[in-house]
């Protein structure tokens, strides 16, 4: 309840919010069972649906897809840090020549959708034959818009560092290198830390789009196993157990961020360190401007 | 590089004009459910807050491929499919889309301080004239710019369809892959479309902060 927007309830409104409660428990309850009834009518629940789960190939080749998801995420999360790392270095430059170039390769990536990204490397591939696969076109496209991000929450984290701190710096006589290096990015990191790890949930999740593209990744295994007629097409089955395996990988992620966010803002209480960078709002692949 | 354009002119012409249908009825009905669970979120009903964080929960962790996955090819199986292509996956935007401007109105009324509303009560201001006169002007500066940052996700976001056989911009390179088209051109053509459409929205987005802001 926000505090904001409603007073302290008396025994009036408390009443009234009792009878609200129940009334909206039975009409969600009302939902569920009609959705499972439903379900049920038209036989999502029969054996045979689910019975391919059962089958250790086919396991595994649900296995295989959430590895390739993750192999994907993975190497993408470590070259798009590193691209965020050096765009965000470019950034601050004090060089024109660099900070111009920088931003506005930033700027083009994060405004560019994500699977068009992809499709420049998937149709590249294609036309020059240049031996890629897939693969490479979701990770390298996964890199330009993530890492595009990460440079921007890597610049607004040392950004947000107090003014004081660098200019105490370079009143010692540090040159830039060392200001950023040994005063600036310490504190920033662990204000930076949460909305780093919330962008990686982003990039996890948006492997998805590799299901366009025809790489084998989770949602690719289960558009297959979902068309199979043998087992009737068990589409409602096995997107239900894709989505408890994403909604249980990245709620994990997200808890971390928010674990870190916690910590990061309890420091800050002892230490007046930076607070915590929002969490992006980010819905896959909007930046926070 | 121009006759790629222009020989395939209704190509792009009718797949830009798809997806910005698909980006306004979905933006428009993503701000309506998605401002309706924001109010769920801050209610003083706990059926109704729970309900809410359930919601936002699931849908944020979950990749919008797989939302359209399921309307596609997961809902004709019950007998829900929405009526065609098209409303499908506005529904699938909207359905992802909401959970996030539901974040987005919440973290925006949450910014104010309570002393605000209590001031506001003290001087004997209804419900009505608290949210609408003291709670909304204020909130709404805090709710302008990660708004406008799902919105133009919303926007990028519309490619996604193309993969599920609706003809909007993000399919034009598959058309064009039969037409025998050179397809990086065909991309750098749509990357310039996109950037027509979603440079004037950064644009505004940051004139709105501008405006906004507190001197």
């Amino acid at each position: 309840m926000s505090a904001v927007l409603y007073e302290a309830p008396g025994p009036r409104a408390k009443r009234r919010n009792r009878i609200s409660n129940i009334v909206v428990l039975v009409v969600l309850l009302g939902a569920i069972t009609w959705l499972i009834l439903r379900m049920y009518d038209y036989g999502q629940f029969e054996g045979r649906l689910w019975r391919q789960f059962q089958y250790s190939s086919i396991q595994r080749q649900m296995l295989d897809g959430l590895l390739n998801t993750l192999k994907a995420a993975g190497l993408a999360a470590v070259l798009a840090l590193l691209f965020g790392a050096v765009f965000a270095a470019a950034r601050i430059s004090d060089h024109k020549w660099l900070r111009t170039p920088a931003t506005l390769i930033v700027e083009l990536f994060r405004a560019v959708p994500l699977l068009i990204l992809m499709f420049y490397f998937y149709f590249g591939n294609i036309q020059f034959g240049l031996g890629l696969g897939p693969f490479w076109a979701v990770v390298f496209g996964l890199t330009l818009y993530n890492g595009s991000v990460l440079a921007e929450i890597f610049r607004a984290g040392i950004a947000a560092v107090p003014k004081g701190q660098r200019e105490a710096a370079y009143a010692l006589g540090l040159r830039k290198n060392q200001v950023v290096r040994l005063v600036l990015l310490p504190q920033a990191i662990s204000a930076m830390l949460p909305a780093i790890v919330s962008q990686l949930v982003v990039l996890l999740k948006d492997t998805a789009l590799g299901f366009i593209i025809t790489y084998g990744e989770l949602l690719y295994v289960a558009k297959q196993m979902g068309g199979r007629l043998t087992y009737g097409f068990p589409y409602i089955p096995t997107y239900m157990v894709t989505a408890v395996i994403y909604i249980g990988l990245c709620s994990l992620l997200s808890l971390l961020a928010r674990y870190l966010e916690g910590r990061s803002r309890r420091r800050r209480k002892i230490t007046g360190a930076p607070p915590p960078l929002p969490l992006t709002t980010d819905p896959g692949s909007a930046p926070p401007i | 590089m121009f006759s790629v354009l222009t020989d395939n002119w209704p190509l792009f012409r009718d797949g830009f004009w798809l997806t910005i249908r698909l980006f306004l009825v979905s933006g428009v009905l993503s701000l309506v459910f998605g401002t309706a669970l924001g109010a769920f979120r801050v209610s003083p009903v706990p059926a109704l807050r729970g309900f809410g964080t359930g919601y936002v929960n699931i849908l944020r962790n979950t990749p919008l491929t797989l939302v359209f996955a399921f309307l596609f090819f997961g809902a004709a199986k019950m007998d829900l499919a929405l009526p065609n292509p098209f409303w499908t996956a506005v529904g699938a935007l909207t359905i992802y889309t909401s959970a996030f401007i539901c974040e987005v109105v919440r973290s925006g009324v949450n910014t104010i301080a309570p002393g605000q509303a209590e001031a506001a009560r003290a001087v004997g201001m209804s419900f009505v004239q608290v949210l609408t006169i003291v709670v909304l002007p204020q909130a709404f500066r805090a709710i302008i710019p990660p708004l406008m940052s799902v919105l133009i996700a919303l926007l990028k976001n519309t490619t996604i369809a193309a993969g599920f056989s609706v003809v909007e911009a993000g399919s034009i390179p598959a058309a064009m892959s039969e037409r025998g088209e050179n397809q990086l051109v065909t991309l750098f053509w749509i990357t310039i479309g996109f950037l027509i459409l979603i440079v004037p929205l950064i644009f505004l987005q940051r004139w709105a902060e501008r405006r906004t802001a507190v001197a």
